[in-house]
């Protein structure tokens, strides 16, 4: 088990807490080309090392957060609220 | 049919000759090389993708200039850490036509290579806990019909008499009502799969180079010329990457990205025992599956682990809900003694089908995507990227597998199947 800071919570089990994605992607206008649709759907950054991850404190207070974690060790880096 | 000199061919002759002679007389299965500055083709990753796709180039297309560059030690990621499954029950015709090449190859594989991959054709079945599970595998048996693939719906008494040691009680937690059985699935020996490429090709001059890490491209005029290693740049006319988890970071040094995320697999085995379980048995709901080795143990695996991770290393979390739901289905299990526990990186897609094709940066061709289920398409993916990488033009049987089909939204939807591997 490993321990993930809540930023309302305070630390709980990683259990608790739900994958969501990666917190640097944002979603295309209305207007964007099919290219930019397809790429937003499919494409990862998949970084190997640091990443910025959107997690959702599932069995929590139920709030999305960010976590900055690294993905080559598993270490949690920093974590905030989610910031949009 | 094999690539071999008949002084190093394996038989029962040499066997023979060698236990007389006090065993002196073997030679290495493949030698190492040194890279050298340019060859024809470049693989990138000698896993069983990237060993196999060598030696189709060479004894099919007869492109011997081909080089297989590994960071480790050949079969060191995914190949030489999975459960070794091979089955072709897939539901779309595509994948279908795909991975049943794949299980016809592995058939005679033993033969073609002249190295014993133990395929042992025990069958595979995936259990049905429910009535609705039943139902949802009958649309897939009917779908896979239509596609030729042997599949057969099997009974609840059919079922038991195939895996005796199934929990049968009335209260059971997972409760038997029939199965999905590939009567031509089983399993092989995965270091055997690498080795026995690796050989092959090595016979037909491939150079096999260990302990070559690619940390960049070359690109000359929008195009890829080379790749930057650790020993040394080396030109080649085609590039194809076949590195599985590593995928990602591999196309960030060409400068795309892929429709890839990777995670931790994890798989472990017990204590060896005497044969107990003839066939591999998978939960469709639980995801849980085993078989046993020819060493005895037991082969135990399950789902992914929830967060994206490049650690080849997985959680207890996983491990003990695989083991708690084993010994559900399986209760005389419980008793065993595990042995190791273990991780690789796999790279999973969108549709949970691979990605075969040309990428977005030319010259430089890909064969990743295989996520959770790979080793049951090394015959097929290496004669299909093979073919991709000598001609520059898909297979019949890789088209459908095309990054393309991200953009266009043809998509070969595989997650609904439930068993993964
Ligand atoms: C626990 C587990 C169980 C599995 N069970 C099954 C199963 O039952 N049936 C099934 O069909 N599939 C299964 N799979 C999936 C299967 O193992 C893979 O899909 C398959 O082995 C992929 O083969 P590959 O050759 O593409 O990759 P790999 O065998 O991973 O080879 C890729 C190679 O590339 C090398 N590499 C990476 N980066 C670089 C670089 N920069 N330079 C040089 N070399 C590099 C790596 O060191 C590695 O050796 C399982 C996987 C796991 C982890």
């Amino acid at each position: 088990m490993q321990i993930f800071p809540c930023p309302s919570c305070g630390d709980r089990p990683d259990a608790e807490f739900r994958y969501g994605g990666d917190a640097r992607k944002s979603r295309p206008g209305r207007d964007c080309s099919d290219a930019e649709w397809a790429h937003y759907m499919h494409q990862r950054a998949n970084t190997r090392g640091e990443a910025l991850e959107l997690w959702q404190h599932a069995a929590g207070c139920g709030r999305w957060i960010e976590i900055r974690r690294d993905t080559a060790n598993h270490a949690v880096v920093a974590t905030e609220p989610m910031t949009r | 049919m094999s690539a071999l000199p008949r002084k190093s061919r394996y038989s029962a002759w040499s066997l023979l000759r060698e236990g007389l002679r006090g065993q002196g007389g073997w030679t290495p299965a493949w030698r190492d090389h040194d890279p050298e500055p340019a060859y024809d083709v470049v693989v990138i990753g000698g896993g069983g993708h990237g060993l196999a796709t060598a030696y189709y180039l060479a004894r099919t297309h007869g492109i011997r200039r081909v080089a297989v560059l590994e960071k480790g030690w050949i079969g060191g990621g995914n190949t030489g850490r999975n459960t070794t499954i091979i089955r072709s029950n897939y539901f779309n015709p595509q994948s279908a036509a795909l991975y049943d090449l794949s299980v016809r190859l592995y058939e005679g594989l033993s033969r073609e290579l002249n190295y014993n991959i133990m395929f042992s054709q025990r069958g595979i079945m995936e259990v049905a806990h429910t009535d609705a599970e039943l139902e949802s595998m009958a649309r897939a048996a009917n779908a896979m019909r239509i596609s030729g693939i042997d599949i057969e719906l099997v009974s609840r008494q059919a079922t038991l008499a195939l895996a005796p040691l199934l929990d049968a009680s009335p209260h059971c937690r997972w409760p038997v009502r029939g199965a999905l059985v590939q009567r031509r699935g089983g399993t092989a020996r995965h270091d055997a799969v690498a080795w026995g490429y690796a050989r092959a090709a090595d016979s037909l001059g491939v150079h096999i180079i260990q302990g070559c890490e690619v940390q960049g491209f070359e690109i000359e005029a929008g195009r890829v010329v080379g790749v930057r290693t650790n020993r040394g740049n080396i030109r080649a006319e085609r590039i194809g990457m076949a590195v599985a988890g590593n995928s990602s970071v591999m196309a960030e040094m060409a400068g795309f990205t892929l429709p890839l995320q990777s995670y931790t697999l994890q798989a472990m085995v017990s204590e060896p025992l005497k044969p107990c379980l003839d066939t591999v048995v998978m939960s469709t709901s639980n995801g849980v599956y085993v078989s046993q080795s020819d060493k005895g143990e037991m082969v135990i695996g399950g789902n992914l682990d929830r967060s994206p991770s490049y650690a080849q290393r997985g959680s207890f979390r996983v491990t003990q809900s695989v083991l708690a739901t084993l010994v559900e289905m399986f209760p005389a299990f419980a008793t065993l003694k595990l042995m190791r526990q273990w991780g690789g990186t796999v790279d999973t897609s969108p549709d949970n089908s691979p990605l075969i094709g040309p990428s977005p940066l030319p010259g430089l061709y890909l064969n990743c995507g295989w996520g959770t289920g790979g080793f049951k398409a090394i015959p097929a993916g290496g004669t299909v990227f093979a073919q991709l990488l000598a001609t520059g033009r898909h297979h019949e049987l890789s088209a459908a597998f095309d990054l393309s089909r991200f953009a266009t939204g043809e998509l070969i939807d595989e997650s609904h199947a439930g068993v993964q591997h």
